[in-house]
């Protein structure tokens, strides 16, 4: 039995360590070829163990100023969203626990129903373009679709109802306190572990969009990371086209494009690589939270 | 008194109204004015007719639509991905998860856990940019250190079809499995531990556990998840299947789903109405899916149901 047991354990962590290594390797492959010379790519290809070390990429992105243009872009844009988002959420799902509320039920089945139906892409993009005219606005990245949803309301909901004691709120209230001053200051408080969760997902979510960019922005001032990535990939020379004239100028032929759309796709996950093990946690629990019916 | 009855409710609930004011409002205008906006499906857009006053059309954009190749291919591709992901989705994250999860070395199980689910946070975008790393035929690796160290020739991913069914499956798997092996996980872990002893006591092997507790305990979560994914069977992630082949018009037969065809379409104002029929389609079908499978989920676990 022991013996048997070992050889299970080893074909696990066998199993484990080739789906790792599968997990790693495009990944790998994505870094070293940002810190290859742009000639050795074209002659060689993209290639796990560079012929030497060749930082002209990150130069480059340093030294230009779109991608960080784009990074500042897309930094404002998840830090307005997810905060908003964030007390948008919890103050509507605060609302569905009050006990005895009026039309609660009708509130909920509101909420509800925009996760069984919806208008799909045509309709939205027409209303957003035609009656509130957000193309080539900020608002175009903040607004469409990653507001709100009623998936983050339902979890946010539950645990405010097994995690908030009542009493706490009955005598806040007897001491004369008023609703909002109860809810930013008892119930925001002792909800951290939620917050952390919504606001982890929502912010995943503001970085990571790309499709608000693709259908409302032309302006390349509005421009994220995202998006940014997304044109280069389309067309190889959008990045050395929107550089500065004089950069071009001095040095056309040496932009090296390959290795340089590597280098911003490296630049684009480093923050959330780095807030993911603080994160972790909490957006762990978000995903077996989300099946358990809120 | 009625009406001093009312002034007390007012100043009692008044707050939480207020609270819950900004999120109706969102809902209203992201949510349910596009539903009204259906309506295009039977119109012929104008600029100055506007979403709600343009010229009925009947059903014409739906006849145009439903006359095109387009209409059978997408569908067919839609639905065929989702139960591709939904069968092969489920199988390999129950695997993954029993693994993990049987595993004695918590710090390994730690590590593994970590880096499966990290593909989940990368934006579809990286993922394009990662494909494209392996594929691409000029510098790519697989056509540059795999294919021409053996003498083959290379192969050029981006335009020839019969490779992308296999590649978009590989690609969601890569990317979801770390994510949804963890409900399974959780699941696993609250299994009663003394199923196990008992059939460790009566000589059963770890396989005859596997079958005969693990997957059996497994089956409510699984029905339900699998329930919930055919309400979403005509949805498809927009990004993999038109940004990660990189929106390549050779391969369009296997790489469009209806997703990608509404967008096509909206971008084309020739084929305004169509794009809008078929949103319509796709809202329609799917809501009617939605409505059925969550019928199947209050008799099958009511504690699942949605509603």
């Amino acid at each position: 039995m022991v013996k048997r047991d070992t050889g299970f354990q080893a074909a696990a962590h066998l199993i484990m360590i080739v789906m790792s290594v599968m997990v790693l390797f495009p990944l790998a492959l994505l870094i070293m070829s940002s810190l290859s010379p742009e000639s050795d790519v074209i002659r060689y290809g993209y290639s796990l163990i560079p012929r030497e070390i060749d930082v002209t990429a990150y130069r480059y992105i340093f030294g230009d100023g779109s991608v960080f243009h784009s990074y500042l872009v897309t930094i404002a844009v998840t830090l307005v969203g997810t905060v908003v988002s964030v007390v948008i959420t919890t103050m509507i799902s605060y609302t569905l626990t009050v006990p005895g509320l009026p039309g609660k039920k009708l509130l909920s089945f509101y909420v509800l129903f925009t996760m069984l139906f919806s208008g799909g892409l045509v309709p939205s993009y027409m209303m957003w373009c035609n009656i509130f005219h957000i193309k080539n606005t900020i608002w175009a990245l903040l607004v469409p679709s990653l507001l709100c949803s009623a998936f983050h309301i339902m979890i946010t909901r539950s645990y405010f109802q097994n995690n908030i004691p009542k009493e706490i709120l009955e005598s806040a209230r007897i001491d004369g306190m008023t609703e909002f001053g109860i809810f930013f200051q008892i119930v925001l408080p002792l909800s951290v572990p939620i917050i952390a969760t919504i606001g982890f997902m929502k912010a995943l979510m503001y970085w990571n969009d790309w499709t608000n960019s693709l259908y409302y922005i032309t302006e390349k001032q509005l421009v994220g990371i995202q998006a940014l990535l997304n044109n280069m990939l389309t067309n190889a020379k959008y990045l050395t086209q929107s550089m500065d004239a004089s950069m071009v100028a001095t040095d056309a032929a040496a932009i090296p494009s390959l290795s340089l759309r590597m280098a911003v796709a490296v630049v684009g996950m480093l923050p959330m690589i780095m807030l993911y093990p603080f994160f972790q946690k909490y957006y762990m629990k978000g995903l077996t939270v989300g099946a358990v019916k809120g | 008194m009625t009406k001093s009855r009312a002034f007390r409710q007012i100043r009692r609930y008044g707050p939480f109204y207020i609270m819950a004011l900004p999120a109706c409002i969102y809902f209203f205008i992201n949510n349910y004015i596009p539903m009204g906006g259906l309506i295009l499906a039977f119109e012929k857009y104008t600029v100055s007719g506007g979403i709600f006053g343009s010229e009925k059309v009947g059903l014409n954009n739906f006849r145009f639509l439903f006359q095109s190749a387009d209409a059978w291919i997408m569908t067919r591709n839609t639905i065929l991905y989702n139960l591709a992901f939904m069968v092969f989705g489920t199988s390999l994250s129950i695997v993954v998860a029993y693994l993990l999860h049987e595993l004695k070395s918590t710090v390994s199980r730690k590590i593994y856990q970590t880096v499966i689910l990290f593909p989940g946070l990368l934006s579809i975008i990286i993922v394009s940019y990662l494909a494209n790393a392996l594929l691409a035929g000029d510098t790519g690796f697989i056509n540059m250190h795999i294919l021409a160290p053996l003498g083959l020739e290379p192969v050029s991913f981006y335009s020839e079809q019969k490779w992308w069914p296999f590649l978009l499956i590989f690609i969601h798997l890569w990317q979801m499995t770390g994510t949804s092996c963890i409900l399974y996980l959780a699941n696993m872990s609250a299994i009663d531990p003394g199923l196990y002893e008992a059939a460790n006591l009566d000589g059963a092997n770890r396989f005859q556990c596997f079958f005969k507790i693990t997957l059996p305990c497994l089956v409510p979560t699984i029905v339900t998840l699998s329930i919930l994914s055919v309400g979403k069977i005509f949805n498809s992630d927009f990004g993999l299947f038109y940004q990660v082949p990189m929106n390549s018009g050779a391969i369009l037969d296997v790489t469009q789903t209806i997703d990608t065809y509404v967008y096509r379409g909206l971008m084309n104002t020739a084929n305004m109405g169509m794009s809008a029929a078929a949103c319509f389609y796709q809202s329609v079908v799917g809501f009617c899916l939605v409505m059925f499978t969550n019928m199947l989920v209050r008799k099958f676990s009511s504690e699942n149901a949605m509603f």
